[in-house]
Formats: C-alpha cells, sequence, structure tokens
C-alpha cells in the first residue's frame, strides 16, 4: 500500500500500523523521500538517522506483541520554536544558527514517550513573530496550493508540511493566531488549546502570558489524538493548568445529549460575533463562512446573534501586550551563555548592541522597540497597562456571549492566503489580518481552524471555532461533526497526490 | 505625539540594538504608523478594571506555584556550555568591564 502512505491521516495511520498492514519504518522511508524531494522550503533541518532508529524500535516492540498507543511509529515533525536536544534548534533566527539545546521540550519529550516518530524540524518565523512565514532567517515558506502565496505564519512550515502530505501531522504554537492562520491558508486542521494546557517548557519564549502549543493535522480527529499526548501539567511550567490527563478523542467521539443520526449537533449554540462579519471582509471568505454555518445549522446546531465589541481594540492590544513580553524575553539573547556573538566589539555595551542587530530580523527588532518603549517611564501607564486592562474587558466580552452560546464562529482570516512579498512595505497591514484570532489569544481561550471551503484563486478557507476555557473536547466533536458532512479537509493540493 | 528621531535612538539604546541610520529611519516612519492604530486604546474608559496579567486568572485563582527546595537537576555544565559563544575552563568569558 506504499503508493498511498502519504495520504494517510494519523488516526488512519494509527489503525494501518495497529494492524501491522504497514511498518512504520515503511511509512517513514516512504514520506522522508517525500521530504527530500520538497520545495516548499518547509524543513529547517531532516533526521532520517533518528527517526528511522525509532521507528524500528517501535516495529520491534509491536511485534513482540506489546500494546501500543495511537501515535506509536506515526511520523510527526516540530515546529523549530520547540528545543530538541538531538536536532539543531533555530527558532527560525539566525540567533540561533546551530544551537544545540541541552534538552528536549516538554511537548517533544511527551510526542516521543508516546512513539511519535520525529522526523525533524519545521520553519517558521523567526521567534514566531510574523503571520506568513515570511520573517523565517532561513528563507520563505510556499504555499501548496499556490508556491507564489504564503502558507501563513508562524507555524508556516507545518501548515505546508501537512498541506503537501508530508506528513499526517506536526507540532505549532499560537501566540496571536500561528496555529489557527496557516491552517486557515493551507486548509488543514489546527487547534490552539486553552492557555496552560500544554506546557510551554523548551518552547523558545515570544509572549508568555499568550504562547501556547498545538497540533496542526489534516482532521479533528487527527489533532485529538496528538493533543491528548502532548498536553498534561508539567511542574517545569509556572503556568500549567494543575488538571488530569485529558483523552480529548475519547471526548470529541461523546455524543450530545438529545443528538439524533441527521441532527447530531442538535441543542449546540453557536454564537456569530457580528463583528466577525465586517464589510472589509472578503467576499469568497464570507461566502465560504456562511455555507459552512448553513452547514452546521443543518447539523442541528442554532445560530446564535453575539457581540463581541472590542473586537478591532483587540489588535493595538495584543501589539502592546506581545512586543512587551517580547522585549522581555528577548533580552537574554545577548550573545554570553548561548547564540550568535559579533565578531568585533570594544566592550560590553558595543557585543551587546552588535550582537543582536547581527542576529536579530527586521520584524523581530521592530517589535523589541515597540515592547522596550511601551515598558518605557512615563509610557507604561498609558499603554502597557492600559492595554492589560482593556485585555481584561475583551476577555468579559467572550463571557458575555458564553451566557447564550456553547460555542463561537467565525472566520480565521479577512482573505485567503496573499502572495509572498505582498506585505513587505507595511508592516500594520499584516498586524490588521490578525483581527478575527487575536481576540481569543488575549482571553487565553481555545480556538481552532477547520477547512470550510475555498475562495480566489482556489485557496482554502478556513472556518475558527472558539470555545469557552477547557472546552477542547466539545469544539473537537462539533469540527469532527462537521468534518462527517463536509469532505474540504479531505481536499489535497495539486501536486501532493 | 509622533515619535521622533531622538526617542527612536533612545529606544534603542534601552533595547542594546545598533541600528544603522537608515534602518532607524524606516523604524520612525513603521513606529509612528503603528502607534497611529494603538490611539483608538486611549479612548475607553478602563477606570475600575482589573488588568489581566495571565489570562486563567479570568477563571480562577491563579497562585504561583513554588516547588521544594530541593536538588532536582544534576550537574551538566559542559552539556549547557555547548553552544556558548566562548568558554574557559568552565566560565562563560566577556569583555573586560570593571578596569
Amino acid at each position: 500500500m506504499s503508493g498511498a502512505l502519504h495520504e494517510l491521516g494519523v488516526a488512519a495511520l494509527s489503525r494501518a500500523l495497529a494492524a501491522r498492514e504497514v511498518s512504520s519504518v515503511e511509512v517513514t522511508n516512504h514520506l522522508l523521500a517525500r521530504i527530500n524531494a520538497e520545495q516548499l522550503g518547509a524543513f529547517l533541518h531532516v533526521g532520517s538517522e533518528a527517526a528511522l532508529a525509532q521507528a524500528r524500535a517501535i516495529d520491534a516492540r509491536r511485534a513482540a506483541g506489546e500494546t501500543l498507543g495511537p501515535l506509536a511509529g506515526v511520523p510527526i515533525a516540530h515546529k523549530d520554536i520547540f528545543v530538541t536536544a538531538g536536532m539543531p534548534s533555530t527558532a527560525g533566527s539566525k540567533m540561533l544558527a546551530g544551537y544545540a539545546s541541552p534538552f528536549d521540550a516538554t511537548v517533544v519529550a511527551r510526542l516521543a514517550a508516546a512513539g511519535a516518530v520525529s522526523l525533524g524540524k519545521l520553519n517558521c518565523d523567526e521567534f514566531a513573530m510574523g503571520s506568513a512565514n515570511e520573517n523565517s532567517a532561513y528563507g520563505p515558506v510556499r504555499n501548496p496550493w499556490d508556491p507564489s502565496r504564503v502558507p501563513g505564519g508562524s507555524s508556516g512550515g507545518s501548515a505546508a508540511a501537512v498541506a503537501a502530505r508530508l506528513l499526517p501531522a506536526a507540532t505549532g504554537t499560537d501566540t496571536g493566531g500561528s496555529i489557527r492562520q496557516p491552517a486557515s491558508f493551507s486548509g488543514i486542521t489546527g487547534i490552539k488549546p486553552t492557555y496552560g494546557v500544554c506546557s510551554r517548557y523548551g518552547m523558545v519564549a515570544f509572549a508568555s502570558s499568550l504562547d501556547q502549543a498545538g497540533p496542526l493535522a489534516r482532521s479533528a480527529e487527527d489533532c485529538a489524538l496528538m493533543l491528548s499526548a502532548m498536553s498534561g501539567f508539567d511542574a517545569r511550567d509556572a503556568t500549567s493548568a494543575e488538571r488530569a490527563p485529558q483523552d480529548f478523542h475519547a471526548q470529541m467521539l461523546q455524543t450530545r445529549e438529545g443528538a439524533t443520526a441527521s441532527r447530531p449537533l442538535a441543542g449546540l449554540r453557536i454564537g456569530v460575533p457580528r463583528e466577525f462579519f465586517p464589510a472589509a471582509l472578503a467576499v469568497d471568505v464570507n461566502a465560504a463562512l456562511r455555507a459552512a454555518l448553513a452547514v452546521l445549522e443543518g447539523l442541528g446546531a442554532t445560530l446564535v446573534d453575539v457581540s463581541l465589541p472590542r473586537t478591532e481594540l483587540s489588535i493595538p492590544v495584543y501589539y502592546i501586550i506581545a512586543p512587551a513580553e517580547a522585549s522581555s524575553n528577548l533580552s537574554r539573547f545577548d550573545g554570553v551563555k548561548f547564540g550568535h556573538r559579533t565578531a568585533q566589539f570594544a566592550d560590553l555595551a558595543e557585543m551587546y548592541a552588535k550582537t543582536r542587530a547581527e542576529g536579530f530580523g527586521t520584524e523581530v527588532k521592530r517589535r523589541i522597540m515597540i515592547g522596550t518603549y511601551v515598558l518605557s517611564h512615563g509610557y507604561y501607564d498609558a499603554y502597557y497597562l492600559q492595554a492589560q486592562k482593556l485585555r481584561r474587558m475583551i476577555a468579559d466580552d467572550f463571557q458575555q456571549c458564553f451566557a447564550s452560546c456553547d460555542l463561537i464562529a467565525g472566520p480565521v482570516a479577512p482573505s485567503v492566503a496573499w502572495k509572498l512579498g505582498a506585505q513587505d512595505d507595511d508592516p500594520v497591514a499584516a498586524y490588521l489580518a490578525d483581527i478575527f484570532t487575536l481576540p481569543a489569544s488575549l482571553a487565553g481561550l481555545p480556538g481552532m481552524s477547520l477547512p470550510a471551503g475555498f475562495g480566489e484563486g482556489g485557496m482554502p478557507v478556513g472556518l475558527q471555532l472558539i470555545g469557552n476555557y477547557f472546552s477542547e473536547g466539545a469544539m473537537l466533536h462539533a469540527a469532527h461533526v462537521f468534518q462527517q458532512a463536509t469532505d474540504f479537509h479531505t481536499r489535497c493540493p495539486a501536486g501532493a497526490q | 505625539m509622533p515619535l521622533t528621531p531622538q526617542d527612536v535612538s533612545r529606544i534603542a539604546h534601552l533595547a542594546r540594538l545598533e541600528l544603522k541610520p537608515d534602518e532607524r529611519a524606516a523604524m520612525l516612519g513603521q513606529l509612528n504608523g503603528f502607534f497611529r492604530i494603538v490611539e483608538q486604546m486611549s479612548r475607553v474608559d478602563t477606570r475600575g478594571v482589573e488588568p489581566l496579567y495571565t489570562p486563567l486568572s479570568a477563571v480562577h485563582a491563579v497562585a504561583l506555584r513554588l516547588r521544594d527546595d530541593v536538588v532536582t537537576e544534576s550537574d551538566q555544565r559542559e552539556r549547557n556550555q555547548v553552544s556558548a559563544p566562548a568558554v574557559e575552563d568552565g566560565l562563560f568569558l566577556v569583555p573586560k568591564v570593571i578596569e
């Protein structure tokens, strides 16, 4: 069955492996060959030998009769924002070129313990700052649906690799939309869980009060399997949520009370925020979203009109808070303990300033400047403190909505993926395009993107679902039901068959 | 009030970032472009609103977790210094700071 191996998602591959219709070594070799031929720029590092050793070990355990978990032998790869002991970890930055981490991120270690086979590291925007994957020091990633377009960002390598059938699933991180938006632009499924569900230990820090890890895969079911293995309390992360391990796959399969075969979402109230459908929303995105909402209604859900009045305000609020935290987090890159150091300097001050000038790219510098300014004496109250108060109001707005609905639905982005270079001259224009993912990020709520149709140029359009805190199971259930009734998530870009 | 070239130099110094003259000029325009969209924030009355520094505090009381005061890490000095730009005898080397 090797011709079709790359077409299998996590769940299908897991079943084939368990039934011993295919070995982990076979599928690993098959995908490594595809990865070595890829032209998208998705991978920064391929660890063939280590991957095959992991695959062989899993096959041997299975052959010995051991009962293994659903991810055992399933090939994945990690966004290069997660540090890995056996492979270089760059965070897409020149600052960390060749950096050898002494340890694995918790998410990496947990997936390895679950038996997932890590094939390598995936390209991303530098320090996860960007929405197009054009800010990587190692070059852009191209969208498999149209190589002249961006795959979205910052988890652009993860999204492109899954969409191009190089991997059944990949890890990503989402600070202001970096899982949901590339999933939407690349026609795949991705979930950012509630803040605190996945450990941040070993994720190169961007904005600590917003950063969250999550999976990108082809379906809600595949995401559920990945998320169950990635998540859970970790004492090494000070903001890790203290709760029992979750079986998101079982939660996803749970039928709703009052559900029937033809109306599996009966009783589910889906809030549609009017601010998520502004006049500026692209016509093709609007059309795909309206059709997707109609599908959900047909499945028994009730659509409820709700309001998130501070949606537009979430842009400045986020772009104050995230750079403030980033400027603090990135102060560790000073050329002393690890990373790049400038070659020539007269004294320590010059060493710092030149090291940072050489090691950081333009967007990272811009955000460090914004963050340093809003935290500086005399500006803190007007910008940083005001933004944190508005953040509370945004979180409260969501709770008002959840008084009348169970989930919120809307677009992920105002348009389909744009052309490479289209936003080079105007960084603020890129910030504005984050409008629909930022509110949930600021509130710490879970959000996901699932394929909901196609727009201009045949490019994918994603539907965003936002749930209340720790309601990933209900979100995955609704998404799974939607994917049972639609086939957008099974569509494959030409050339990736 | 828009930022001035002097402001950009001051912020770059605080951030320990050396900016070339053309970078500084571009940065000035982009920062001012950004702060134009920030203005709408000041128009919202936030008196009496508690800042939300960490999102889970919106749902439940978040206490700082302290671990037991015991040794958890073994000596990994060599491994931890593999990626250091300059080390000698297990120490990180930096330019002389005190004459």
